[in-house]
């Protein structure tokens, strides 16, 4: 590995972490999308700031970019809070906008601006190793190598000063009121870090990416904790796994580093997403299939109560009576038996004792309307699920 | 090239007419199909299928090799559909909300489609030069075969609109209601849905991926501020949509430099702050107005309701007082009084004030019935 290969990487780490941290906040407040509107409208911010600095890396160009960042979210806020129309439309209608505006001033300037729009969305991180920061003629690395750890450091500063206060607001905003701490500041301060965030990142790896970086990490550690130091662990993780492992897909792709950190991103929340052990797509379909079985087998026995009658209760007699098909009448049968609910004579099925005091409290449950104890009973009793 | 020579030569120059008539169509379907999109709170739903588009054209691009932009469409069609429905199990199966999973399809298929767009860039002899006019969208390469197609997708539109429009808009304001009737609302759902995918892939060559967004809402959202009716909200947000779609063609071409889709989302944000502003029953300066109108209307009441403690203490009612003793109190201005006085509710005499016979009545009553005539 070459010097300029282990720079990028750390840089795409960094930046991979600084975006996790308010990530986890914004896909825990339901404020996603705000990051992609900030994400998209702090263009005209960027590029005005280089009319005036004409250097990407000034720190006066970021705080203005970040500036037009909370400009976007207040302004969204002011249109919501008029009733006119409805927060999403809010975001969609405002930052398109803004970014239009952005395009234009590009546009119009071609000549004075060395800013390209495709850059601005894409980011190079390949050639953030070239713009080294020299102090007093020493070379003492890439200048974006700089600048995210500075922010950075003050990411996890301000994370661990108020970690408290982002808990209660984000979980609970009237008791966070309640108990003195302004949800108001909290929620512009969060912003403002998503913004600074966002600029700082917006350089080094896109528009697009940055996206991708605070919501993908968060929303695959959300399905599989539900405690937040663990989600904001777990995302930190899952951003650095993708940040290195995205760039050297990249690198044996020849291909763009954003793009593929981007893409192992996605595997990674698509894997998450299917396998995840107890919110996974996989594990939920299996639950509804077992709850399905289980409900039909409940209606079984509940049938069987009701009916002393011989011919009521015979195997084939089931099947046009609850109209089940026939496969699913097989195993809901099977379940019965191997939990020793029924007892099968000569075709006529019948209930134990246990399947018998099963059902009598079901029913119980059922006329009281507490349902859900239901759920509870069946650990009680069952030997197999369904 | 001024708007003016810009109009006069529309008609007769290819190349500005294939232009206008292609934005100011799809102009008018994206406001049709926006209507939908803006009331069923999936406003965003747009800006995540635009950007989940993306691999869908590099991957039909790959697959082919054809530049032809019906090929790159139908494959943009395909992973836009996609998208949607992954949204949607996103949604339905796990616990994340719907703008976590929005961010997430638009920004992990948009990062997928950059990774094969600069793959295939890398590639030696692909003629790939053009993909990523579908990123910020290039009217200036709409041939008059891709109108042809946007006027048939539009014309199909609205004859599924016609002939849905019943289900539609059932949907749209009771969903349950509309499954109760015995409507499959799945179905209802998936067909307006992909109808909104198909118009958005139709922009993509247009406008582009990042702005096709507000090309569906704002015509929709400005139509919105006008009407309560879905049917002259829909027709509205066509109309508003073709208008910022010639307008927005016009200014660009005017200029130099000046790509369209930013201009005609610009032009189409116009009209949105426009109409938030001078809606007469929605928008903020009337709004403002019926407000100032009200305090106006209370303050007067105040100073009516001081005038006849007064006077009710007295047994002639009309018997003047000096105008000072009012000043003590905040709902009394040298205007309120002028306005009575019109009114006929208060004779003023030098200094003095009075009560007529029909402002004692109106002051007694004013607080048990609504007087029509305020002001």
């Amino acid at each position: 590995m070459s010097n300029a290969q282990i720079e990028i990487q750390l840089i795409a780490s960094l930046v991979a972490i600084a975006c996790a941290i308010p990530g986890t906040f914004l896909v825990l407040r339901k404020m996603a999308m705000i990051s992609d509107a900030i994400s998209h409208s702090i263009l005209p911010g960027i590029v005005i700031g280089f009319f005036i600095t004409h250097d990407l890396n000034s720190p006066i160009l970021i705080l203005l970019a970040a500036l037009t960042g909370i400009i976007t979210v207040v302004l969204v806020e002011y249109i919501q809070k008029t009733g006119l129309v409805k927060e999403d439309t809010a975001i969609g209608l405002v930052f398109p906008a803004l970014f239009s505006i952005g395009v234009i001033l590009i546009a119009k300037n071609a000549n004075d601006v060395h800013l390209d729009v495709d850059a601005v969305l894409l980011g190079e991180l390949a050639f953030a190793p070239f713009d080294r920061l020299m102090i007093m003629g020493a070379d003492v690395g890439p200048k974006s190598l700089w600048i995210i750890s500075v922010v950075l450091t003050i990411t996890i500063l301000l994370l661990f000063a108020f970690f408290k206060e982002l808990k209660v607001s984000t979980f609970d905003a009237g008791l966070s009121a309640s108990l003195g701490f302004s949800p108001v500041l909290i929620h512009y301060g969060l912003m403002s870090v998503s913004s600074v965030t966002t600029v700082v990142a917006f350089d080094a790896v896109g528009a697009i990416l940055v996206v991708a970086l605070m919501i993908a990490p968060a929303a695959s550690a959300y399905l599989l904790t539900t405690d937040l130091k663990k989600m904001l662990g777990l995302s930190i993780i899952f951003g650095v796994f993708s940040a290195i492992s995205g760039y050297w897909l990249a690198h044996w792709l020849d291909a763009s580093i954003a793009g593929s950190i981007t893409t192992m991103l996605g595997l990674l929340f698509l894997s998450v997403y299917l396998f995840a052990p107890n919110k996974g797509l996989i594990s939920v379909m299996y639950r509804e299939k077992q709850q399905r079985t289980e409900v039909s087998l409940l209606t079984f026995l509940l049938h069987l109560k009701n009916h002393s009658d011989e011919n009521e209760r015979h195997v084939n007699h089931l099947n046009e009576h609850i109209n089940w098909q026939k496969v699913q009448s097989q195993t809901v049968l099977d379940l019965a038996l191997k939990n020793n609910m029924i007892l099968i004579d000569n075709n006529i099925v019948s209930l134990t004792q246990k399947g018998d005091e099963f059902t009598s409290k079901a029913i119980d449950y059922i006329i009281t309307n507490e349902d859900s104890q239901i759920e509870d009973m069946k650990d009680d009793f069952f030997l197999f699920r369904g | 090239m001024d708007l003016q020579e810009y109009f006069s030569l529309v008609f007769s120059d290819y190349t500005l007419r294939t232009i206008t008539l292609g934005t100011a169509i799809l102009g008018a379907v994206c406001g049709m199909l926006g209507s939908f999109a803006v009331l069923r709170k999936q406003s965003l739903l747009g800006d995540a299928i635009s950007h989940a588009a993306l691999p869908g054209i590099a991957i039909a691009f790959l697959l082919t090799g054809a530049k032809e932009s019906n090929v790159l469409l139908i494959g943009a069609l395909i992973s836009g559909l996609i998208g949607t429905f992954w949204i949607r199990g996103i949604i339905t199966k796990t616990h994340l909300k719907s703008d976590t999973a929005l961010g997430l399809i638009l920004s992990l298929f948009f990062g997928v489609g950059m990774l094969l767009l600069t793959f295939i860039q890398k590639q030696p002899n692909a003629n790939q030069a053009g993909l990523d006019k579908y990123l910020f969208g290039q009217a200036a390469t709409l041939v008059e075969s891709d109108v042809w197609l946007m006027a048939f997708v539009t014309g199909i539109c609205l004859i599924i609109l016609l002939l849905f429009w019943k289900e539609f808009k059932l949907l749209l304001f009771d969903a349950d209601f509309t499954k109760t009737l015995g409507f499959n609302t799945k179905f209802i759902d998936i067909l307006i849905t992909s109808f909104i995918v198909l118009a958005i892939v139709l922009g993509l060559q247009t406008v582009g991926v990042v702005l096709m967004s507000a090309m569906l809402l704002a015509p929709a959202a400005a139509a919105r501020q006008w009407t309560n009716s879905l049917g002259v909200m829909v027709l509205l947000a066509a109309f508003f949509g073709a208008f910022s779609g010639v307008l927005g063609t016009a200014i660009s071409a005017s200029q130099n430099n000046l790509s369209t889709g930013p201009v005609i989302v610009l032009v189409a944000g116009v009209f949105v702050l426009f109409s938030f502003i001078f809606s007469p029953s929605r928008g903020l300066l009337f709004r403002q107005l019926r407000f100032l109108k009200n305090r106006r209307d209370l303050e007067l009441h105040k100073t009516l309701a001081f005038m006849y403690q007064i006077a009710e203490t007295h047994e002639n009612i009309s018997h003047p007082h000096a105008i000072k003793i009012l000043n003590n109190f905040h709902g009394f201005t040298r205007s309120t009084l002028q306005k009575l006085v019109k009114k006929n509710l208060v004779s003023l005499e030098g200094n003095m004030w009075s009560l007529t016979e029909d402002g004692f009545k109106t002051a007694s009553n004013l607080y048990n019935q609504q007087t029509k005539e305020d002001e």
